[in-house]
């Protein structure tokens, strides 16, 4: 294993280059300087997507207001830009209520699991031009192994919790999750058919060029593949029309009913950092990553389709009307996974035949 | 790497996989026992990355992890008489079964001193693989192993569908 290209994560090379040598100079060498330096990265990229998110939250309930002609938040900074932040202090320093019949070692480490899994996906992520963390080449399938931990921490919450919304909503789940991979994994290797990698900058690079060579422009199996794996993201990442695992007029709140305070903020941050993940993986994959015209820093084009990708989840949220469970599951295996299938087939015969660009 | 990393980080894993397998047959509660499974999959999913071989260990965690283990924890949660229950995991038999085990541990320690002498001095297992090693594992599936991969395909199928068959009603 080399730990080299720590050394040169592209734009912000001259930044770890600076702190390379400052550690070094105060003594550090060996494993311990590699193990430090990736400290120092991860602490970056932490640091990054907890802002993020807490705009994120922030964007969802202004988003949510004026789709509900009213406001949303407004008191605090301008149009009540900082209130997500005053939320997060707030939920910092609540009492952490705790169920006496909780199963103890399961209560604590559910959030714990769901937070860490939702930032382990970005390890593999393009941020931008050379600007990735660890470039697997397993990429895209170790995002996908990852997240399942997303899962097992509802499961461990809705057990955990000893209360029967809670464990509702964690069996809910479970069931939706492991469905809505199906349809998801057969629509992400659409794309992986066609650039013969499973590297994400291997996935980048192939679409390179201006936006007609992007993977949703494809017609007529890229189209079909993008909107079927926006609906399975949808559903994995547990949002509305497929919330049914925090349904909160039927399930109060859900797998984390039972939670407050940190651990609750926890929950919830967890949250929105998968819909983000989800949404780059869109943007990886269908809509060319950080490709972009010039004038504006690779970075930037990512974050702006993701942004955008984001925009459209939170529409979905908004307008439509939740599925039942029946509904949930006969639209994943009936529905989604022979559309997902034909198209991959489609996609094959396109590929045999040579009938792409 | 240095091999002394690779080492430590060896030894992590496998005290790891070890202490979580004992978990999984010891522990009262069935819950924590299938948590405790998840563990000793994910580390040997570690074990993987160490060999080099980062496809097994995405598709242990994929497989393992994100489709048996929560399809066992769902069976968990919906057998209702199992969730509340302290189960015991032991019967009359433990002393003997504990001596079997005992006796092929000790056997299974000899064969492996003997054949790999000297294999805790040296850790080198964590060969570099080359870095398109998916690519040629995907070659071999559809090539030279591509009759043993549809048989075991058509061995999950009909598993699946004698599972269906076994559990939907007559008259449904």
């Amino acid at each position: 294993m080399n730990f080299a290209p720590v050394i040169a994560v592209g734009e912000l090379q001259p930044v770890f280059a600076w702190l390379y040598g400052l550690l070094q100079s105060i003594g550090l060498e060996g494993t311990l300087l590699t193990v430090v330096m990736y400290a120092g990265l991860g602490g970056t990229v932490f640091g990054v997507l907890c802002v993020l998110a807490l705009f994120l939250v922030w964007w969802e309930r202004k988003i949510a207001g004026h789709i509900q002609q009213r406001f949303g938040p407004m008191r605090n900074g301008w149009h009540g830009w900082y209130q997500t932040l005053a939320d997060a202090v707030k939920l910092l320093q609540k009492e952490d209520v705790l169920v006496d019949t909780r199963d103890r070692p399961v209560f604590f480490w559910a959030p714990v699991i769901g937070f860490v899994a939702a930032f382990a996906a970005y390890v593999v992520m393009p941020f931008g031009k050379g600007l990735i963390v660890a470039d697997l080449n397993i990429g895209i399938l170790y995002i996908m192994a990852v997240t399942t931990f997303t899962v097992i921490s509802l499961l461990m919450a809705g057990w955990g919790s000893n209360n029967k919304y809670a464990l509702l909503g964690g069996m809910r789940s479970a069931a939706q999750v492991v469905s809505y991979e199906v349809p998801m994994v057969v629509s992400i290797l659409t794309v992986i058919l066609y650039t013969g990698s499973l590297s994400m900058v291997d996935i980048v690079e192939s679409q390179s060029g201006l936006f007609f060579n992007w993977f949703i422009f494809r017609i007529p199996f890229g189209p079909i593949a993008f909107i079927t794996y926006i609906t399975a993201a949808t559903a994995e990442a547990n949002r509305t029309p497929f919330d049914i695992p925090e349904a909160e007029q039927e399930l109060v709140a859900g797998f984390n009913v039972e939670y407050s305070g940190m651990k609750f903020a926890m929950f919830f941050l967890a949250e929105f950092i998968n819909m983000f993940t989800v949404s780059a993986i869109a943007v990886t994959l269908f809509l060319g990553g950080w490709q972009g015209l010039s004038f504006l820093p690779s970075w930037l084009w990512f974050l702006g389709k993701t942004l955008m990708v984001v925009l459209l989840l939170m529409l979905f949220r908004w307008t439509y009307p939740r599925l039942r469970v029946d509904q949930l599951m006969e639209f994943a295996w009936k529905i989604l996974v022979p559309i997902t299938f034909a198209n991959l087939i489609i996609a094959g015969w396109f590929k045999w035949a040579g009938w792409y660009w | 790497m240095a091999v002394g990393d690779v080492g430590i980080v060896f030894w992590i894993l496998s005290v790891a996989i070890i202490v979580s397998a004992c978990m999984v047959v010891s522990l009262r509660n069935i819950f924590h026992c299938a948590l405790a499974l998840i563990l000793c999959l994910f580390a040997v999913a570690g074990i993987f990355i160490l060999l080099g071989a980062e496809f097994l260990a995405a598709a242990q965690v994929l497989i393992y992890v994100g489709a048996v283990a929560i399809l066992m924890i769902f069976a968990i949660m919906l057998t209702s008489n199992l969730a509340a229950k302290k189960i015991t995991q032991t019967n009359e038999n433990a002393l003997v079964g504990l001596l079997v085990c005992v006796f092929f541990t000790l056997v299974g320690w000899v064969l492996l001193k003997k054949t790999y002498e000297g294999i805790w001095s040296h850790l080198e297992l964590a060969r570099p693989l080359p870095s398109d090693n998916i690519l040629t594992l995907g070659k071999y599936l559809m090539t030279q192993y591509a009759l043993p991969f549809e048989v075991v395909s058509i061995l999950l199928l009909a598993a699946m569908i004698g599972a269906i068959v076994l559990a939907r009603k007559e008259n449904a």
